[in-house]
């Protein structure tokens, strides 16, 4: 028996195809069927007139906690807060406990996907055992798990040698992606903030720009030998996109994803120690931000990520010091970009949408992010204008370390639609 | 003294960096009237009498935690002291809760040393006791900027143009970031001393100058602030030995041959000796050291009373708009 669905009436903005206008979205048994002036019967028609019908937005890089944290965040919570927030696919990062390294954990991760019904959920697995950079993780086991990718994320590969076998090793899979959270632990050292005129005066040791640009230059040099293809995770700093930049001229094979913190907060915000801004990379400073919007504006920046990293509030009522890096921003992530990106005029919203479905999908090397006929009919419909106010006692997250909240953000998700299903609907919510 | 008429309404000492010139110098004024009382026969003023003051001490201090000991005794407060060993990171209580449980008991004023920058700024939101900083890892030690200039003061008058070094490890000296604020509000001209890699991320962002030669300027200086090189703090090596830090930093006998006949030399304790300066010198006649230790009670005396005040001044005002 099959299923159809039409969403009629929207402004559909779909970049891969070049479509962006009023037409009418038609799926069948969870496929794309048709997008164009159609007017079919359906078992379930969404009048979407006013909003916007995107393909699924992607999000490449969350925290689910799962295994191990499960008070903060699981693959349930994480993932009802994903589709709240309009994503359709989300990929989990591994530095849970113990770290996703080995096949039997990435199993583990798709099936509570699978089973909460929400999102689709990926998996990035470790690339070295226990995210200890010492020896290789068997990565080609967790390929055939399904992993899309690799990173020790939540720490760089330290050692050169160690990062360059991960590279050349990994090259002989198809369509994997070494993924890297760029901080040479030598120069970071003990910060917990940017390391600048802030830093000083709170009297708290900083993390200098360069702990990230020299592992970015590293890894450049490494991707220049091994032509594998590397993704530079939160890039945070104006010299950081400088390096991406030049790399991409040169033509290697490397993309790069920002954060909405990273396009909004500086260290300024760090001044009362309230450690929901505690994060890592920190947060940089104004000449950062620009440099990073002008990045985006420019195509160099290829994703939007939220790295969204629960936290509990007992760990996060703590001197600024003792309480851990992260921020909770998943379920108001759109509005941020639309804040940051939209509102300011540095890109417009067939821009917006490349660079949170179409490219985050080549990223991962999923065959997603588009409308085109015979796609999974993931898809996210937006209310661009309707104004709310961030409140975290909403979250369907566990955590509530988010330092948007009352924020006032445009930019409302009224359904989140994966492979035909509805997910999410605002009138539920 | 005149003493300026101000308003005091602070309930919290948590940085000199939130002060103006004008409270400053207020509190200095107030130490002074509080000088007397330790020269009296009953050396104690019935100030703050019923109150109650904890010295939450989560590092180790002998000489700032005495001193508010006494200061505190000599204002007729009682006194509870808490020594905390563990850390912060460790398992077991949290600052926020050991805080919650002392307040529980009916406390007015907590003196906290703690090794996180910021902690007692997190705790002045969390409770409602007045907070006195008594130093915060790198952050600031407020009273001993106070004592600090306390003691300048007294003996130049004013800092009005004064040329002050502070020497050594500028990057992890919360002594330091309290002398800036205070000594550059009041006037004078400072200049961080000592070798690159002690010195702050953007120090050139502060309201200083920066010299990495002792030599250069050791002829032009009113006063010396040789600041204790604190071991436990870095985690490398920041300088080569102990001898070559000497050989550029120390204030021997030798280098004090190019001072200035009157220049102060200042210390905010426990010397190294031998390392920052040579004993000669910490005992010598331009040595204020001690008095520094002294002006620290009246200080401190200071503090404790206009804390209290402020909060009295607050509790009035809510009250006042209850009605």
């Amino acid at each position: 028996m099959s299923k159809s669905l039409l969403i009629k009436n929207g402004f559909v903005i779909d970049p891969a195809n070049k479509i962006n206008g009023k037409v009418n979205v038609y799926a069948i048994d969870g496929k794309i069927a048709d997008v164009g002036k159609i007017d079919k019967q359906a078992d379930t028609v969404i009048d979407a007139a006013g909003k916007l019908v995107v393909p699924g937005l992607i999000d490449i890089h969350v925290h689910f906690r799962e295994p191990g944290d499960e008070e903060e965040e699981t693959i349930a919570s994480g993932s009802a807060a994903a589709v709240a927030g309009g994503f359709t696919s989300v990929v989990c990062m591994p530095n849970t406990e113990p770290a996703i390294d080995e096949a039997t954990s990435v199993e583990y991760i798709h099936r509570m996907g699978r089973q909460t019904r929400k999102t689709h959920v990926y998996v990035m697995g470790a690339i070295t055992k226990g995210r200890a950079g010492e020896q290789l993780a068997e990565m080609g086991f967790m390929v055939q798990a399904g992993a899309i990718g690799f990173t020790d994320d939540g720490s760089g590969v330290q050692n050169p040698a160690m990062m360059l076998r991960a590279l050349k090793y990994a090259s002989m899979f198809k369509n994997i992606v070494i993924s890297q959270h760029c901080q040479d632990n030598s120069l970071a050292g003990t910060g917990v903030m940017n390391s600048g005129y802030n830093s000083t005066i709170l009297g708290l040791p900083g993390i200098d720009p360069l702990a990230e640009e020299m592992m970015l230059w590293r890894d450049i040099q490494l991707v220049r030998k091994t032509n594998m293809r590397y993704h530079v995770q939160h890039v945070s700093t104006a010299r950081s996109v400088e390096l991406i930049r030049q790399a991409k001229k040169e033509g290697l094979p490397i993309t790069c994803e920002v954060a909405p913190h990273h396009l909004l907060l500086t260290d300024d915000a760090c001044c009362d120690y309230d450690t929901n801004y505690k994060v890592n990379p920190p947060l940089r400073t104004e000449a950062d931000i620009k440099a990073i919007k002008q990045a985006i504006k420019d195509g160099i920046i290829d994703a939007l990520a939220s790295d969204h990293a629960p936290h509990l509030k007992s760990e996060k009522e703590l001197e600024f010091l003792a309480a851990p890096f992260g921020i909770a921003s998943l379920e108001c992530a759109l509005g941020l970009y639309i804040k940051a990106l939209i509102e300011p005029k540095i890109i417009d919203w067939p821009q917006l949408v490349s660079i949170m479905a179409e490219k985050p999908a080549k990223i991962i090397s999923v065959d997603k992010g588009t409308l085109g006929k015979g796609k999974q009919a993931d898809i996210t419909i937006i209310d661009p204008d309707y104004e709310y106010t961030v409140d975290v006692n909403k979250f369907h997250s566990k955590s509530k370390n988010c330092p948007y909240n009352g924020w006032k953000l445009k930019g409302k998700v009224e359904y989140t639609i994966v492979g035909g299903e509805i997910r999410y609907s605002a009138q539920e919510n | 003294m005149n003493k300026k008429q101000i308003i005091w309404k602070h309930k919290h000492l948590i940085g000199l960096r939130d002060f103006s010139r004008e409270e400053i110098e207020y509190i200095l004024d107030t130490a002074h009237g509080f000088e007397e009382v330790s020269t009296r026969n009953i050396k104690k003023a019935p100030t703050l009498r019923g109150k109650v003051v904890v010295n939450l001490f989560f590092e180790d201090s002998t000489r700032t935690r005495n001193s508010f000991t006494l200061a505190a005794n000599r204002l007729s407060a009682d006194v509870i002291e808490f020594t905390e060993k563990v850390s912060s990171t460790s398992k077991g209580e949290t600052l926020l809760d050991t805080a919650r449980n002392l307040e529980a008991m009916g406390i007015d004023i907590v003196v906290i040393r703690h090794s996180a920058g910021g902690a007692p700024k997190f705790l002045s939101r969390n409770i409602n006791a007045c907070v006195v900083n008594a130093g915060d890892g790198c952050c600031e030690h407020p009273t001993q900027g106070l004592l600090d200039v306390y003691t300048i003061r007294k003996i130049k008058d004013s800092l009005e143009g004064l040329k002050i070094a502070i020497v050594g490890d500028i990057a992890h000296s919360r002594v330091a970031r309290s002398d800036i604020y205070a000594m550059t509000k009041l006037g004078a001209e400072v200049i961080l001393v000592g070798p690159p890699t002690l010195m702050p991320a953007k120090v050139e962002q502060l309201p200083v100058k920066v010299s990495y030669s002792l030599d250069d300027v050791i002829g032009q200086l009113d006063v010396i602030n040789m600041l204790r090189i604190q071991f436990e703090r870095m985690g490398v090596n920041p300088f080569p030995s102990v001898k070559e830090y000497s050989h550029y930093f120390g204030l021997t006998v030798d280098r004090m041959k190019k001072a200035k006949k009157d220049i102060l030399v200042m210390h905010p304790g426990p010397i190294n000796r031998g390392l920052e300066m040579e004993s000669e010198v910490a005992d010598g006649p331009n040595s204020v050291i001690l008095r520094q230790v002294t002006n620290g009670l009246a200080v401190r005396m200071a503090v404790l009373f206009l804390v209290n005040q402020g909060a009295m001044m607050q509790d009035k005002k809510e009250r006042l708009e209850g009605q």
